[in-house]
């Protein structure tokens, strides 16, 4: 057991990954002599080089599209992209062949490459570098969507999502970056097909990840006290959806509370809240509750910032207002 | 008309280039089609003579639709002969699909949706149902739903409108009913508690899970004896329990009333006899006959025994007989005496002390609680002559004894004095008529004047 | 995957003897017609819906480059690509299923005529997004470059890529990794139905490339042995390692961009001089000025490759379609894991 910040996990986990397969290797803006944007490659580029790890230029569709390219070449690709704002660049790229590629060759080509990217609000970088946009990916056929909300997820996701045959996205919330906590010393794979309930309780479902599990670990541990005992659901994994964990879970407490930093139309709080309503209605003792980021570009000022993204009292509120 | 774009879907000939007796070669343009997008030429691929135009000019046809027909060989016809079967611009190996169109794949039905709900949830009607419901004063509960696990659709209710008869105007009665929870009326109607006697206190105002288990708990408060409660409030809760649950008896079931008078004295003369070898701690009383004939008699008529679901009846294989218990406190609890078609004489005694006993000091098992199949009231012992009871949904009949007393009997002309019990039924008429409810009460007077079969 | 054992296509196969080449090339360049001019009739009875692009005209572009390939180098191509799959070597049959949406088509019936593709002879499709084969491109030959193995990538594009973003970030990727990228931008004049000096403020092409310091060279697209000839020395420089070429073969689409359109955008008579110099009657001509076509050989060749279209159309007529139940097969690798249970 040892401390670590959940940078040092991703970046352990992309060592792990590079020392154990020669055709991972790493591309992106800033990843080699600048250490990454968030000094997740911190390092790496003394130790593998510059042929594994790529420096690339200001060219988002040009070299997620390579990495495709390169995973249909026989290479694991890790590709990071500096923030899912800058990713809109490569949408064509993600969207229109990443996860098209398979079923549009009808099971030939496999893209076997993960992209990696930061998201989310919380450090004052505004509107053009804070949203939360894991949605849309979550949306996508073809696509694996992850989201490691923990440090032991950010050290054991990498490398079961380099083992899949098919695309998978990262999203890492920045705010997490700096996040200490325990490691175990033996690394476990993570399930990436599981959601992870976090913390158990009877009277309501809290759903959250990514960013929001944080506030909702806090919001459970705020209704223990008020004698609310919440049940803490991390999706983890935002596609494929693990509907049966969150269902089962709202079956049992019959109330749900839905926590997502992402705008609340059209959103993955809707996709949640729309599979409890599909498969739990008759056991809801209230309706759905969500809590999601306020529909604005997100604001500079950090007091409108906060306001803009779920707080721990707001998710309180959310659950005594269902009753709990 | 060919197909000449994705979005095409019928094109209008605005040209022809070509008439009858025409020969035409592979790549001509014949025609001149105008698209929703622009007018095209249209090209053909056969060699051969125009024999027909069978669309003309300015007319709109969709794609795949014939324009004109062709032969091969050229015109020559035998007079009189038949025409040859009509060939259209399509090269030979589209004959199979003459038209164009090809055949479009069967696609399978949906599989029926699969659906959380099972059948023993019984009335589970979704917000918007019940909504329509009250505004057209119709009580989903009594329909029988259509819709996956048998809930209450839509369309169920409508037709309920359709044919107003076989259904009350619900607000005439209850009133308009305020929200509740899918959860909470899941759950109501699992425990029987009628939630239009409830008070919601959820979010709007809706009835909750929270609600139907207080409402739960005080029906039948000896079941799970809340200390914080205190006498007046479990009395009170109670009332307003049975209330509930007897109004909603008599909203929904159209109760039905027989009552029959019985000769006891083969009975009495038969317990006199088998009480004289017993201590007196183990004495049978009449009403153990009586419990013990109903239990028997209701095996030969099903139709008295199970409950009304989701507008079905479903009879029991077993008969778990309910007994009205009085409580001190006022109110009336009837757990069951579980097979009791089945238990001798002493065994049914035991088990009926035990009962009254339990449920009078509140030492109920939940099962005893919640499985009646039908229900015995005996008010005898309090002075009763007869008594016409309310059924327990979603039971479907009650039979009530009054009290053993001495009557004048006429027997081949003779007059003497019996002992004698009135014994009633109250009958779901959904489920049975008079005819079954009169003989299910010849049987219980049969089986009692034979005890030494009981 | 089950695909229809092959049955003897019924062509004789001529050895391709060094006098023979020129035939080669010609019987090339018919097949490709033949089939797109089968495919027009087979669009016209809805046999093939969706959009339909031909390249006739264009022929001669993908049948020379493809000389210039091996077995193990890469193909990347376009919406427009029947006939490069074909010089590729995919089989006629499994082209035209394909197109007619059977199981038995290269790509199972679910890419269609826009979305062919052959991992047996490493043809990547078949994209349909303008531009966006070339990043995939540039990965592809970066794989080869990592894993140290001497192959080529061929990249076709339209003129029309090159107006976008995709086109730019590839040039400067590939030539700033030096990766063995062989792009083939066929200039065929139109993007769509908007020329060149509608959307370019620089309309010579090669240029663009030049700027990336890429070697560019031009070439009569409509000229096959011209284009086999600059082609198998560019693929040859990127194989030795001289880094990504680029050729600008100025070609032209007899056809409209998809099936039909009302050619409002271009004259008739451009369309006409541009069929005089057709690359298949201009190879004929030279075939038999040279003596290397003798009387007969083009009606022989003519007959065998019209058996072919015929064996490719009755294939993919008695083809089968791909079972409803396998609708979500190949979203991903796995099993279907996304189908919400209502």
């Amino acid at each position: 057991m040892s401390k670590i910040t959940y940078r040092e996990a991703v970046r352990q986990a992309i060592r792990e990954a590079m020392i154990r397969d020669d055709r991972v290797f790493v591309m992106g803006e800033d990843v080699g002599h600048y250490g990454g944007c968030y000094a997740v490659t911190l390092g790496l580029l003394e130790e593998f080089g510059s042929e594994r790890i790529r420096d690339t230029p200001l060219s988002e569709s040009g070299f997620v599209g390579a990495g495709i390219g390169a995973a249909l070449g026989g290479m694991r690709p890790i590709v990071e992209i500096m923030t899912v704002n800058f990713s809109l660049l490569a949408l064509d790229q993600i969207v229109n062949n990443a996860a098209t590629l398979l079923y549009m060759s009808g099971g030939q080509l496999n893209v076997p490459m993960v992209i990696r990217m930061a998201t989310g609000a919380g450090r004052q970088v505004a509107a053009q570098h804070s949203h939360s946009l894991e949605g849309w990916y979550a949306h996508i056929p073809g696509l694996r969507v992850l989201a490691p909300a923990t440090i032991e997820d950010a050290r054991g996701m990498l490398w079961p999502a380099l083992c899949d045959p098919d695309p998978v996205l990262i999203f890492e919330h920045g705010a997490l970056y700096n996040q200490e906590g325990d490691l175990a010393d033996e690394v476990s794979p993570v399930d990436i097909d599981k959601a992870a309930i976090r913390r158990a309780g009877s009277d309501v479902t809290i759903v959250a990840y990514g960013g929001t599990l944080r506030t909702a670990l806090a919001a459970a541990e705020q209704l223990a006290g008020d004698g609310v005992a919440a049940e803490v659901v991390d999706l983890r994994c935002l596609r494929p959806l693990d509907t049966p964990t969150f269902v089962s879970s709202v079956a049992r407490t019959h109330r749900a509370v839905v926590v997502d930093e992402g705008w609340r139309s059209g959103s993955l709080s809707a996709e949640v809240s729309a599979r409890i309503t599909e498969e739990a209605f008759y056991d809801l003792d209230a309706p759905v509750a969500r809590v999601c980021g306020a529909e604005v570009p997100m604001p500079y000022a950090k007091h409108l910032e906060d306001e803009a993204i779920p707080q721990v009292a707001d998710v309180v509120a959310a659950v005594h207002a269902l009753g709990a | 008309m060919p197909s000449l774009g994705a979005d095409m879907e019928a094109g209008k000939v605005t040209q022809w280039l070509v008439k009858p007796g025409d020969q035409v070669h592979r790549g001509d343009i014949v025609a001149v089609v105008e698209t929703e997008k622009s007018t095209i030429e249209v090209e053909i691929f056969e060699n051969g003579t125009i024999d027909e135009l069978v669309v003309a000019e300015g007319e709109r046809v969709p794609v795949g639709a014939v324009l004109a027909r062709l032969s091969a060989r050229g015109p020559e016809l035998v007079p009189g002969e038949a025409p040859p079967a009509p060939a259209p611009p399509l090269p030979p190996e589209s004959v199979a699909h003459e038209g164009g169109r090809r055949p479009s794949t069967p696609v399978a039905p949906p599989s029926a949706p699969t659906h959380p709900l099972e059948a023993h949830h019984a009335a589970v009607v979704s917000p918007l149902v019940r909504h329509l419901a009250e505004q057209l004063g119709i009580d989903p509960g009594v329909l029988s739903g259509t819709g996956p696990g048998g809930t209450v659709t839509r369309a169920d209710v409508e037709r309920a409108v359709g044919a107003p008869r076989e259904v009350e105007p619900l607000r005439a009665q209850t009133g308009r009913r305020g929200p509740s929870s899918p959860f909470a009326r899941r759950l109501s109607s699992e425990l029987g508690i009628d939630l239009a006697a409830l008070r919601g206190t959820g979010p709007r105002g809706a009835v909750t899970e929270k609600d139907v288990r207080l409402a739960a708990l005080a029906a039948r408060p000896k079941e799970t004896t809340p200390q914080e409660a205190t006498n007046e409030d479990r009395q009170a809760a109670m009332r307003r329990a049975i209330g509930a649950l007897m109004a909603r008896s008599k909203r929904e079931i159209p109760h039905y009333y027989l009552s029959t008078t019985i000769d006891l004295s083969a009975a009495a003369s038969w317990l006199e006899q088998a009480n004289l070898e017993r201590p007196v701690a183990d004495r049978l009383v009449m009403a153990t006959l009586l419990f013990s004939a109903t239990a028997r008699a209701v095996k030969r008529v099903p139709e008295m025994n199970g409950f009304f679901i989701d507008g079905n009846f479903v009879p029991s294989g077993a008969v778990h007989l309910g007994v009205a218990v009085s409580q001190r406190t006022g109110g009336v609890i009837a757990p069951a005496i579980h097979d009791a078609e089945r238990l001798e004489l002493e065994e049914l005694m035991t088990r009926l002390t035990d009962l009254v006993k339990r449920a009078r000091v509140g030492r109920l098992r939940s099962s005893e609680m919640s499985d009646p199949t039908i229900t015995v009231t005996n008010l005898g012992d309090l002075g009763v002559d007869e008594v016409f009871g309310v059924i327990y949904p979603p039971q479907v009949a009650l039979v009530g004894f009054g009290r053993m007393k001495e009557r004048p009997w006429a027997e081949g002309g003779v007059l003497g004095a019996r002992p004698c019990v009135v014994v009633t039924l109250a009958a779901d008429h959904r489920v049975s008529d008079g005819m079954r409810g009169g003989r299910f009460l010849t049987e219980i007077d049969h089986l009692l004047q034979e005890p030494g079969k009981l | 995957m089950t695909k229809a054992k092959a049955a003897p296509v019924p062509v004789v196969e001529t050895e391709p003897a060094a006098g023979d080449h020129g035939v080669h090339l010609l019987r090339e360049m018919l097949r490709i017609r033949r089939f797109e001019e089968r495919c027009v009739e087979l669009y016209s009875r809805t046999a093939i819906r969706g959009f339909l692009h031909l390249g006739i005209g264009e022929e001669a572009c993908a049948v020379g480059v493809m000389e210039a390939l091996l077995p193990d180098d890469a193909v990347v191509a376009t919406y427009r690509e029947h006939g490069h799959a074909l010089a590729r070597g995919l089989s006629m049959r499994a082209t035209m299923a394909e197109l007619e949406g059977k199981v038995e088509g290269c790509s199972r019936g679910r890419g269609g005529s826009m979305h062919l593709f052959d991992t047996a002879t490493r043809f990547y499709g078949g994209n349909a997004i303008v531009a966006g084969g070339l990043p995939l491109a540039v990965g592809l030959a970066l794989a080869d470059h990592l894993l140290g193995r001497r192959r080529v990538t061929a990249c076709f594009f339209g003129d029309g890529a090159v107006a976008e973003g995709e086109f730019h970030e590839s040039m400067n990727l590939a030539a700033l990794w030096h990766l063995p990228v062989l792009f083939c931008c066929e200039n065929n004049l139109y993007a769509m139905g908007t020329a060149l000096q509608f959307t370019e403020s620089e309309t010579d092409l090669s240029l663009k490339a030049s700027s990336y310091r890429i070697p560019a060279w031009e070439v009569d697209g409509m000229d096959v042995l011209a284009v086999e000839e600059t082609a198998r020395e560019a693929a040859q420089a990127v194989r030795e390692g001289g880094g990504p070429h680029f050729l600008e073969l100025r070609t032209y689409r007899f056809r409209a961009h998809s099936m039909y359109d009302p050619d409002r955008y271009r004259d008739k008579d451009e369309i006409e001089k541009w069929k005089e110099r057709d690359p298949i009657p201009a190879l004929i001509a030279r075939l038999t000025h040279d003596g290397a076509l003798a009387n007969g050989d083009l009606d022989r060749l003519e007959a065998e490759i019209a058996a072919e279209v015929d064996d490719a159309v009755a294939f993919a007529e008695a083809g089968t379609d791909e079972p409803i139940e396998d609708l979500e097969r190949f979203v991903t690798s796995g099993p279907p894991t996304q189908a919400p249970t209502s």
